[in-house]
């Protein structure tokens, strides 16, 4: 199972009591965010309103598609605009 | 396809920008230029109080005035839900965001909007304003960042409670929002530390003074179909924003770019826009807006200014151990700093087993901040490389060596999670070592300072098109508002895919209704994301030209290649064909299929990040406190510049926006929450007698996901200039000046208290 | 209002607009005469980005009156190519990529202009210190000054080719 980890504690870890590293049962983005959110209410809509997803170093803005496998370097941060 | 080891013929040259003729001859059309039959002159009344209830505002003179067609106050406007929006940059509350446009109940700013008019001239509508009567209940304001945080500030919003920290608090904050970033054990780190540094900074809210005012021309019409002109970096921006806070669908509203005159992300929000479409919408006439200098400066966002405390210990080697940064960010009025990338960026150059940040998002009585160019990145970095330069001289190690030693490489783990993969900071940091500026020796009296910087560039959703023409000729349109060159960069990469020249490919922008969803030009994106759509368009429409020349020839697709913009049969086997090139391809199209064009949407992931190292050199005058900067080279991994020229011209223009915020740029508030110097005499940006020519180093270590290897660009160049700046003071004069700007009176003012 | 009638010549044609006695020379351009190349930029002459030639002079249209403007000679972004033919100032500008977002490059053009008028051979120095009056926040000045030594090397019949 993909391990994922909560990067910062910004709003999201008020949903899950403090707790930033989590076993996914995930394959998408997209599935755990509604997995999270099934696991902690209030987190998915948190993830997906202010987060993006680093994969292996690798950061995805917005896509649901983006792949989680077990063993990849998974993180939830803050999102990123620019200027 | 990726081009990265390819032998490119257009990419990587210096041609003449599309737009550049219009823009040397005055003919380019900026948002202020445009012209309406029957057109009014929109104007906004702005709040004198930094704190106020509004208790009552009485329009009934001001609309009696002969000329007035409308006066429109937060009345006018759909009083929106909270919703978190992120159509713009950064987070954003779609509340907060209406109420920032045209205030409801309270001020929270001098220059807050509090009600609009529309009539037949300026003269009459500013006569109007005056007429308006709002009576205001002042309330205690309060404007410096630590001051808000202090127990007893006055509350700015009722309903804000500090997110982030747990038990919930009760209790509204001006603190918005706490983060956090932990790796490793930090108080261990240094406990094992041979060397501390510990330093507190302050930086200014400095404003992106473009030079031209936010502008608009718009148009209701009877039937609900609205049409905009907008100077913006993002034309889908402006519609999605004006529809959402009036309430109307995106499909009545049209939004055309008008050239922009400089952004820097001061324009990936709103202002204008809904109170000129409110107003239209009560006169039946079209509404020209456009703000004053004055008003650019209270009215519309800078960037945070924030105190930032950093500490670091480091072995006798040079080896840091740990670090710690503490972070308050000013959002201005509502909450929405950078803290988020200011906590992120600080020390994403390094390296460190053990840090520790804490970033503090909080609301004052000031204008509500705007994305400036790698938002947080350089206010973050101003401490940090401060603190780097204190490390090297207690180490008594060479700046560069220290960095060196710590430097980040592809498989660092950053501290706020992810590991670093295809960057090229030690590129950087060896082109910083042989250039001739860093060997040079130091003049008689000056100093030299180094800092680096980082930010991680974004990538998103791009659409592009190419047509080809009848005659051969090709047009490629985007959705990315130009602001500093990117349609010749996008026509390049056209070009060089379809193997013609840049000047064969007309490049332009293209209005929300004639091309898909484009994201705004900002987070250094659009030659990485928008070049990507434009170059798949490109391929896709080079697989066409095949099919084409393969319907021609009889022959199967397979059996053409596609070279220096021509059609050839591959090999003698596939038959001896004269190459067909565009212009014949085009002339059959209607034989062939039709139309030959394509459009493709992309959200690009992966945009790479970007790092970059400033060297300088200052003379001070001990006399004034004046601070001359002698010599400035930038040097920056752009991956690989497409039209090197701009890319140049992004590092420089970075490189002088960050001697401003080093040397001048601040804003001055009186007792009473009023800005004192808002006006370009008084806000001085840097002139061309300020800086020295600035030599940009262009490193390229390609991004692997992006065709031609690009990485964004805009932003890096503005992170590292006021540490290198401030390093280079301290090489001079043996001073640390911690809080910006270091103007002359600080200056002079250190050197009398050093004796 | 009454309105003042004024008779000047624009880039080279007599003109004759009417104007408010308080409309400056700028809106005048910009509103009456129909020429939007000068830009507004900060309305009280800081920015340059409304610089014309005015009888031979650099100044700030936005800090002239309309109504001064009477039996004067002036010059702006629109009538320094001849033509379809750029001026050479233009051409170096675009050679140079010394714009990026173009708002600042009338002014800093129409300035250029005045300063090779007067000094055909500035000193880096000089040319700073003669375009310190035009803000550009886009480049940092560098390839602006570039094209203007360059240019003005050309004009002195010195760069070759």
């Amino acid at each position: 199972m993909p391990k994922v980890v909560l990067s910062s504690g910004s709003a999201g870890q008020s949903f899950t009591g403090g707790q930033t590293e989590f076993e996914v049962e995930a394959t998408t983005f997209r599935r755990l965010i509604l997995e999270l959110e099934k696991r902690f209410p209030g987190l998915g809509r948190q993830v997906e309103e202010s987060m993006a997803i680093a994969i292996d170093g690798e950061i995805f803005q917005d896509a649901y598609a983006a792949e989680l496998k077990p063993g990849s370097e998974i993180y939830l941060i803050p999102k990123i605009g620019g200027g | 396809m990726n081009y990265i080891d390819s032998s490119l013929k257009v990419v990587g040259t210096r041609p003449i920008r599309p737009d550049g003729v219009d823009k040397v001859t005055g003919r380019a059309v900026f948002a202020a230029d445009t012209r309406a039959s029957g057109m009014l002159w929109g104007k906004i009344k702005r709040s004198p109080h930094a704190h106020a209830r509004i208790v009552s505002i009485d329009t009934s003179k001001a609309e009696a005035l002969p000329g007035v067609r409308a006066v429109v106050t937060s009345a006018d406007f759909p009083d929106i839900a909270s919703e978190e929006a992120f159509v713009g940059e950064g987070p954003m509350n779609f509340r907060d965001l209406s109420l920032n446009v045209m205030a409801r109940g309270k001020a929270l700013y001098e220059g807050h909007a509090i009600a609009a008019v529309a009539a037949s001239t300026q003269a009459i509508a500013d006569a109007a304003l005056e007429l308006i009567d709002v009576q205001y209940e002042v309330l205690p304001h309060v404007i410096e960042v630590e001051a808000a945080m202090a127990p007893d500030a006055p509350i700015l919003h009722d309903d804000l409670f500090t997110a982030g920290v747990t038990p919930a608090p009760t209790k509204p904050s001006n603190i918005a929002k706490v983060v956090t970033f932990k790796k490793g054990d930090a108080d261990a780190g240094f406990a094992e530390a041979d060397v501390i540094v510990e330093g507190r900074y302050t930086t200014q809210p400095v404003h992106q003074a473009y030079i031209e005012p936010h502008a608009c021309l718009v148009t209701y019409a009877p039937d609900g179909q609205i049409t905009i002109h907008a100077s913006s970096q993002g034309h889908f921006m402006i519609r999605a924003y004006t529809a959402k806070l009036l309430g109307l669908e995106m499909s009545n509203i049209r939004v055309n770019p008008a050239e922009i005159g400089g952004g820097f992300g001061g324009k990936t929000l709103i202002y204008l826009e809904p109170v000129a479409v409110a107003l239209s919408r009560k006169s039946g006439r079209s509404v020209k807006m456009q703000m004053t200098r004055e008003e650019v400066f209270r009215g519309s966002g800078p960037t945070s200014g924030a105190t930032i405390e950093v500490k670091l210990g480091a072995k006798k080697d040079g080896t840091i151990v740990a670090a710690k940064q503490v972070l308050k960010f000013q959002a201005g009025a509502f909450p929405g700093s950078p803290i988020g990338p200011g906590c992120m960026c600080g020390f994403a150059m390094y390296d460190l087993p053990n840090v520790d940040v804490v970033g503090y998002d909080v609301v004052s009585n000031r204008p509500k901040v705007a994305a400036y160019r790698a938002p947080g990145a350089p206010i973050t970095s101003f401490g940090v490389e401060s603190a780097m330069d204190e490390l090297a001289i207690k180490l008594g190690m060479d700046p560069l060596t220290l960095r060196e030693k710590n430097a980040a490489t592809n498989g660092t783990k950053t501290h706020y999670g992810p590991t670093h993969v295809n960057i090229g900071f030690t590129a950087v940091l060896a082109a910083v070592k042989s250039h001739p500026h860093w060997k040079s020796p130091l003049k008689e009296g000056h100093g030299r300072g180094l800092a680096t910087g980082f930010w991680f560039n974004i990538g998103g959703e791009s659409t592009a098109t190419v047509h080809v023409n009848e005659d051969g000729s090709i047009v490629a349109a985007t959705g990315s508002p130009d602001i500093g060159g990117s349609r010749a960069s996008i026509g390049m990469m056209v070009a060089e895919v379809l193997g013609v020249s840049a000047q064969h490919v007309r490049t332009v922008v293209a209005d929300t209704a004639s091309i898909g969803y484009t994201f705004v030009t900002g987070g250094s994106r659009v030659t990485f994301a928008t070049g990507m759509a434009a170059t798949q368009a490109a391929e896709k429409v080079v697989d066409e030209l095949k099919r084409r020349a393969a319907a021609t020839w009889d022959i199967p697709v397979e059996a053409v290649e596609w070279k220096d913009g021509m059609a050839y049969p591959a090999g003698s086997n596939a038959g001896a064909f004269e190459p067909l090139d565009l212009a014949s391809l085009a002339l059959k199209q209607a034989r062939t299929g039709g139309p030959i064009n394509a459009e493709v949407s992309v959200n690009a992931q992966g945009a790479g990040a970007g790092f970059g190292a400033h060297i300088c050199d200052v003379s001070v005058d001990k006399e004034t406190g004046h601070v001359k900067i002698e010599r400035y080279t930038a040097i920056q991994d752009v991956g690989k510049a497409i039209h090197p020229s701009y890319v140049e011209g992004q590092i420089q223009g970075g490189a002088a926006q960050g001697i401003g915020w080093a040397l001048n740029e601040e804003y001055i508030y009186n007792a009473k929450g009023q800005m004192e110097n808002a006006g370009f005499l008084d806000y001085r940006v840097p002139v061309a007698s300020d800086v020295p020519m600035i030599e940009a180093v262009l490193v390229e270590v390609p991004n692997p996901r992006h065709p031609f290897g690009a990485r964004g660009v805009g932003e890096v160049p503005i992170v590292p200039p006021m540490a290198a700046i401030a390093n280079a003071i301290r090489s001079a004069t043996g001073l640390r000046m911690p809080d910006l700007p270091m103007s002359p009176p600080k200056v002079r003012a250190a050197i009398d208290a050093a004796g | 209002m009454a309105k003042t009638y004024v008779s000047a010549t624009i880039n080279g044609e007599s003109s004759e607009f009417l104007c408010e006695t308080q409309q400056t020379l700028l809106d005048v351009l910009r509103d009456v005469v129909g020429l939007t190349g000068s830009k507004e930029g900060c309305a009280s002459g800081d920015c340059g980005a409304c610089s014309v030639i005015m009888d031979g002079r650099l100044v700030c249209s936005c800090l002239v009156l309309g109504v001064e403007a009477e039996g004067k000679t002036i010059t702006t972004i629109e009538g320094i190519a001849q033509g379809d033919h750029l001026h050479p100032i233009q051409q170096k500008f675009l050679e140079h990529a010394a714009l990026q977002c173009g708002f600042c490059t009338p002014g800093l053009i129409v300035a250029t202009k005045a300063l090779l008028d007067e000094n055909p051979n500035p000193t880096e120095t000089e040319a700073r210190y003669w375009l310190a009056g035009n803000l550009c926040r886009c480049t940092g000045y560098d390839k602006v000054i570039r094209a203007v030594m360059d240019v003005a090397a050309e004009m002195r019949g010195e760069t070759v080719g």
